[in-house]
């Protein structure tokens, strides 16, 4: 766990040692806050349906925001080299994925965390709920650590960081919105299959507050199904 | 802290890049490993440092197998890889923090091992800097700060001197003998002074495969054969002189290399020398010997004979 720590604390200080960092976390802002402006503008109608805007809005721009925090994380140090010294220390490949998924992770939680005067702007207006803005929050965080694990994954099959970034779109797109959109065109336990897969549909049922295990197993299988995969990259060493 | 290498084999495709090699290192050595571009050098060093996995054969470090879940070998080895791959982005200080803390030095221990590496690698005046900032010297030994930091019991040294000026070589070079005396070295190269300037013991390799192992002296023994002198008589004609050489019982051949000078080149029965004789012989003639030199092979040619195909 001190590896795994040590590791994730370096990520976090690389990301906050570059102007790209500050720039990714004010697009994040910027583009979470102008949309829910946007579409949220009757805001002083009906404040719950606006925290409803903002968190599908905020789900979006994490699609985007995600990547681009995982691109480098294992394409970049492939390229360079200095992956070699990292697993030549005394780490597994097991923890330096799992380190660099905590630092990821807790960058979004740092870019959440930033999203807060937002949400409180929203329920001192409208009626405050807790639990609501809880499971909003917490809705993020699972969509996160999914898109997560997929961006290391993506970023551990290549050494090229704008690979690593199409790929985590393309495979978060199916996730996104694809399945969802195939879910709508098939009837039947092929549609229900699909409704399964679609990651929104998820989202929204933790964000409006019904916890149910089913959600909960999906976020955490699609994470756990990332990691692993990128864990098995790693172990391959060399891409060709 | 001992290294014993058994059967070692990894291929990449068609091709074999180590091939079934074995060795041993024994503790407080100092290995040159040595081979010409592409022999196989660093896939071996990637496998000992456990880059690569193994893919037939064994490694063990200090008896126990590196395949061995539970042998934690990583952390008694220092490990500079080929071309020095640094986090160009980090501060030095924080880059070494960031290597302790992964290799499990205590942290109540950290800052006195910075403070120790930054001085023993000569870092000090540019402590402050980023990695990247850095000239291509001092980023080397950044990378001997990172590897000794933990203070392991081995180091593996891939082309350690690449890329610095001669002063630079010197000085990593008298380093790495003075480290050798605690440590367990291996070193890599295709500069043949440097293994002569510093290792115990050479090992060259060439397409995978072990072709020589053993002492600089050893291995030029081996190689050199008969003994050959570089004889210089004068006061007399050279055809005489070459006739008495040719005479003498210890003598296979001569050969006069330059008739004006009276330079001969005379090459000894094999594990005899005509050192003597030559002397005796210029003595009872009265001949005047200005030279008499052993001509010795060069490790230069004991490595373009093994390793030019
Ligand atoms: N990742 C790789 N994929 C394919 N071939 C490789 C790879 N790494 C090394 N090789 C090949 O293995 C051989 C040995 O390489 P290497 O160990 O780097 O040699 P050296 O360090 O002695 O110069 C070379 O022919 C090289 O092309
Ligand atoms: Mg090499």
């Amino acid at each position: 766990m001190h590896t795994i720590w040590t590791i994730a604390k370096r990520e976090l200080a690389t990301f906050f040692d570059s102007l790209i960092a500050y720039i990714i976390l004010v697009l994040f802002l910027g583009f979470s806050g102008f949309f829910t402006w946007l579409y949220g503008n009757d805001v002083f109608l009906v404040g719950q349906a606006n925290l409803r805007v903002f968190f599908n809005i905020a789900s979006w721009s994490l699609f985007f925001f995600i990547p681009a925090i995982t691109m480098k994380m294992l394409a970049e140090e492939r390229k360079t080299g200095t992956l070699e010294l990292l697993l030549t220390k005394s780490v597994s490949d097991r923890q330096v994925i799992l380190g660099k998924f905590l630092g990821s992770i807790l960058l979004v939680c740092i870019a959440l965390a930033a999203t807060l005067p937002y949400v409180i702007t929203v329920s001192n207006i409208g009626n405050l709920d807790n639990g609501g803005t809880i499971c909003g929050y917490l809705g993020l965080l699972l969509l996160s650590m999914a898109y997560t694990a997929i961006g290391i994954f993506a970023s551990s099959i290549t050494t090229n960081q704008i690979v690593a970034f199409m790929t985590t779109l393309f495979i978060g797109l199916f996730f996104h919105i694809i399945f969802g959109v195939l879910a709508h065109n098939f009837t039947g336990s092929l549609g229900q299959f699909f409704d399964t897969l679609d990651l929104q549909s998820h989202f929204e049922s933790v964000s409006r507050g019904v916890l149910d295990s089913k959600d909960l197993v999906y976020f955490f299988s699609i994470t756990v199904l990332g990691l692993y995969l990128g864990e098995w990259s790693l172990s391959k060493r060399h891409i060709s | 802290m001992d290294i014993q290498i058994e059967k070692l084999t990894k291929t990449y495709g068609p091709q074999k890049a180590v091939n079934d090699i074995s060795f041993d290192v024994k503790t407080g050595e100092v290995l040159g490993f040595l081979g010409p571009n592409g022999a196989g050098k660093s896939t071996t060093m990637k496998m000992i440092t456990g880059y690569i996995g193994i893919e037939k054969g064994d490694i063990r470090i200090g008896g126990k197998s590196v395949t061995d879940p539970e042998s934690n070998f990583k952390q008694h080895i220092g490990y500079l890889p080929e071309n020095n791959p640094l986090y160009l982005d980090m501060p030095i200080i924080d880059y070494l923090e960031f290597c302790a803390a992964l290799q499990g030095v205590e942290k109540a221990n950290i800052k006195d091992r910075i403070r120790e590496m930054i001085g023993l690698c000569g870092l000090n005046r540019e402590k402050h800097k980023k990695i990247g900032e850095l000239s291509k010297g001092y980023r080397q030994r950044v990378g001997l700060a990172q590897a000794m930091i933990h203070d392991p019991e081995i180091l593996i040294l891939d082309e350690p001197t690449t890329g610095l000026d001669p002063n630079q070589i010197i000085e990593i070079r008298k380093l790495i003998r003075d480290l050798g005396k605690e440590k367990t070295v291996i070193l890599s190269t295709h500069i043949l002074p440097e293994v002569e300037a510093t290792c115990d013991r050479i090992l060259i390799i060439n397409r995978g495969s072990i072709v020589a192992n053993g002492t600089p002296e050893t291995l030029r023994k081996q190689a050199q054969g008969n003994e050959v002198l570089k004889v210089r008589i004068e006061d007399a004609k050279a055809e005489t002189i070459a006739k008495a050489l040719s005479d003498l019982d210890t003598v296979q051949d001569v050969d006069l290399i330059e008739r004006e000078e009276n330079l001969f080149e005379v090459q000894s029965i094999a594990q005899q020398s005509s050192k003597r004789n030559i002397f005796k012989l210029c003595v009872d003639k009265k001949w005047v010997l200005t030279e008499l030199t052993p001509l010795e092979t060069k490790l230069e040619d004991i490595f373009r004979n093994l390793t030019v195909n």
